[in-house]
């Protein structure tokens, strides 16, 4: 099976998902992204002309704010024209099928899609169906696979730790609906953390999900002990209630991230999330806000990594 | 007509027979086979030197898609491609648009399917009115109308008193009850096999306890009622287990797999390929294995095609979002005959799950090449290899997991009813 990711030479052709990339892959839009961090922060004018002329096109079938606008921000940064679609539901009760959207947007020449969808595998579907000379990034397709956010969570786990290959991770909350865990757990495990772990109630864990490499706990007492990194999860509202959680109250009491559990993990542990926030539900605001907490500077990076993969994709130097 | 089928290797699994026999047809049926009666002249003479010679093959499960989804797929296509894989009679299950719940309905479909003079078509009922798993349909008159079985086909049936009563009444007259075992609340909106492939795509499952769950309920209604039970499209291991413990305590159920699943395993998916979006999901290795040995040990009585056509648009979808379904009337044969290669089966056991096995689940004389059947046969070449290239499929529907696999094995004759309705 060819990995669709990449071309005949074995470079980097779409960004749909951290699973089968290889590490030399992975560190090599770290290191670009390190170059990005400095530009932005050394310069007066932050533009650099990597993608003059070229035109990307954010499609987001699914709303985002956050995403949307940290990838129209590097797309600008790397002088490209940008397009926003914010498509929602509507495109579908119009009769327009997700291919034809993008057909229509081909036709318009574009050389780059940002595409986020609710349903698994719509990333790839793109990719498989557009020219050779256009490219997707996956923004978030469904529960699979959210690879820019895992890679700016790699990079934030890089800049304060210096290595992966002595690290202990924790990643905590509902794993099974989260496309920022899957994408976690696979940049993780390539780039050599050899102990990743996953905490969370039964109904919010996939059953088979010890087979990704992961070693699971149910509860934050023996999960936290010593780690390194503490990735937290957005629990979405819709799963509060009902069948899979008893109550928000119930959650927090649980497995929450409070200042009394993070002080389990290692002393210069770091507490990271991939936002937005739910204070007092799956982390308290005294850790979100205190000093191990990393949340901020994750979104800064999140530019730099977007800007990374964008530029290896259109072939930059 | 009369027809002199000569140098074929004859294979007739209901009369144990493998031998190098000649086949002899008039009046639309077989009058003899190893030696000439008396007298007999032959119009046509089919020489099958180095082929297989056995009985059109009984398929439990294809969709024709009429009436309601010609979009997808019409009578006339879906019998050309039956025919055309040595298919002479098959049964279609009742989730057409509407349902096959009103005699009527069924007549016309027998009618049709008569016309077009091809295949055999066995209609299965529906057991409740609309597929909806509330009242129950006029069995009697659906029986009367050609019925041969009752089934909700994929549709739930949530409620278990009706299940009960539905199984009850179809006892009362001795009317088979064919069900698929899926719990619809365990499944909810899944579309892969709870297990390693559905945890890396992030794609909403199916746990095997929805189908043991669902097993488990049915056979004890089964027993209750006395109803014969056939399962449909069982697909893990634990479910051939539970079917094995009931057939050996002597329950009347009966079971059948889809060839999909003697083959694939969610492996399959690879990167969210929409050609194994299948129903039931494909599961593991395992399963599949388990599927195997319990086609080998009789617990599985019989492979269908699953013969579901789904047109191209509703398949250019995330995988999730895109129709489950794959054409298969066309692949039968040769899929049966990879397993034969793979696990080293006698063909004579092989091919009764394709032959005689499927005839008696429906209760239908068909299956067999004994004197005085209905000449409906199938000629085959075992040797000659071919590639699945969608757009040579005679099939509406192009969708197959099996695009681009090699086949050995070609169908070059099938007669029904003593006539020659394909040849290649």
């Amino acid at each position: 099976m060819n990995n669709p990711q990449l071309n005949s030479n074995g470079e980097l052709q779409h960004l749909l998902t951290t699973e089968g990339l290889p590490a030399r892959i992975l560190r090599d839009i770290l290191d670009r992204a390190t170059e990005f961090v400095n530009v932005a922060e050394g310069r007066e004018i932050k533009k650099v002309p990597l993608l003059h002329g070229k035109s990307v096109f954010n499609i987001f079938f699914e709303n985002s704010t956050r995403t949307r606008t940290t990838f129209e921000i590097a797309a600008k940064r790397l002088s490209a024209d940008v397009v926003n679609l914010n498509i929602g539901s509507s495109s579908t009760s119009k009769g327009e099928t997700l291919l034809d959207t993008v057909d229509n947007l081909c036709a318009m020449h574009a050389d780059m899609f940002v595409v986020r969808h609710s349903t698994s595998g719509a990333a790839h579907l793109i990719a498989r169906h557009v020219a050779p000379e256009v490219h997707v990034i996956n923004a978030g397709d469904g529960r699979h696979a959210h690879p820019t956010q895992a890679l700016l969570d790699m990079f934030t786990i890089r800049h304060y730790k210096k290595e992966f290959h002595n690290l202990r991770v924790a990643i905590v909350g509902d794993v099974l609906h989260s496309r920022v865990a899957r994408s976690q757990i696979h940049a993780l495990t390539t780039l050599g953390v050899p102990e990743v772990r996953v905490i969370g109630p039964k109904t919010l864990l996939p059953n088979h999900v010890d087979k990704l490499g992961v070693q699971v706990f149910h509860d934050m007492t023996t999960g936290l002990k010593d780690v390194d990194v503490v990735m937290m999860l957005r629990l979405q509202n819709e799963r509060m209630q009902g069948a899979l959680l008893p109550s928000a109250q119930e959650y927090f009491k649980y497995y929450g991230l409070t200042q009394e559990r993070l002080a389990l993990a290692k002393g210069d542990a770091i507490v990271m999330h991939p936002g937005p926030m739910n204070r007092g539900i799956e982390i308290d605001s005294s850790v979100a806000d205190g000093s191990h907490s990393v949340i901020l500077p994750q979104v800064t990076f999140g530019i730099a990594v977007r800007m990374a993969v964008m530029s290896l994709l259109a072939g930059a130097k | 007509m009369k027809i002199h089928i000569k140098n074929g290797r004859l294979i007739d699994p209901k009369n144990k027979i493998d031998a190098m026999r000649d086949v002899f047809i008039a009046d639309r049926r077989v009058v003899a086979t190893g030696d000439a009666p008396q007298g007999f002249v032959a119009e046509q003479v089919i020489d099958a030197d180095g082929m297989v010679v056995m009985p059109g093959l009984v398929d439990v499960a294809a969709r024709l898609r009429e009436p309601g989804y010609e979009y997808k797929a019409t009578l006339e296509s879906e019998m050309n491609a039956a025919v055309a894989g040595g298919v002479t009679s098959l049964s279609c299950p009742p989730d057409t648009d509407p349902p096959l719940d009103e005699p009527g309905l069924v007549e016309m479909l027998k009618y049709r399917a008569r016309s077009l003079n091809q295949a055999r078509v066995f209609p299965l009922g529906a057991l409740t009115y609309g597929l909806k798993g509330a009242e129950l349909t006029e069995m009697i008159e659906l029986t009367e109308a050609g019925c041969k079985a009752f089934s909700q086909a994929n549709a739930p049936l949530t409620d278990t008193r009706v299940l009960m009563r539905a199984m009850q009444y179809a006892a009362t007259f001795g009317y088979r009850v064919w069900l698929r075992p899926q719990d619809s609340f365990l499944a909810q909106d899944g579309v892969a096999h709870d297990g390693e492939v559905a945890t890396r795509l992030g794609l909403p499952s199916i746990p095997v306890v929805a189908e043991t769950t669902a097993l488990a309920t049915m056979l004890q209604l089964a027993q209750e009622t006395g109803v014969t039970l056939h399962v449909c499209r069982i697909s893990s291991a634990a479910g051939v287990e539970l079917i094995r413990s009931a057939k050996r305590n002597g329950l009347n159920v009966t079971c059948d797999v889809s060839v999909n699943h003697v083959h694939l395993t969610e492996m399959d998916i690879g990167f969210f390929d929409s050609n194994c979006h299948l129903v039931p999901p494909l599961r593991s290795l395992r399963d599949r294995a388990a599927l195997r040995a319990g086609l080998l040990d009789g617990t599985i009585d019989a492979i269908c095609s699953n013969h579901s056509p789904v047109d191209e648009d509703a398949k250019q979808l995330p995988f999730a979002e895109a129709e489950a379904g794959a054409t298969g009337l066309e692949l039968l044969l040769p899929l049966v005959l990879k397993w034969v290669e793979q696990d080293k089966i006698p063909l004579l056991d092989a091919l009764s799950r394709i032959t005689i096995n499927p005839a008696h689940l429906l209760g239908v004389k068909m299956g067999h090449l004994s004197l005085g059947a209905h000449a409906d046969i199938c000629i085959f070449d075992p040797k000659t290899s071919w590639k699945v290239e969608p757009s040579a499929l005679r099939s509406q529907g192009k969708n197959t997991p099996f695009n681009g696999f090699e086949m050995i094995g070609r169908v070059r004759y099938t007669l029904l009813d003593g006539q020659v309705v394909f040849q290649q």
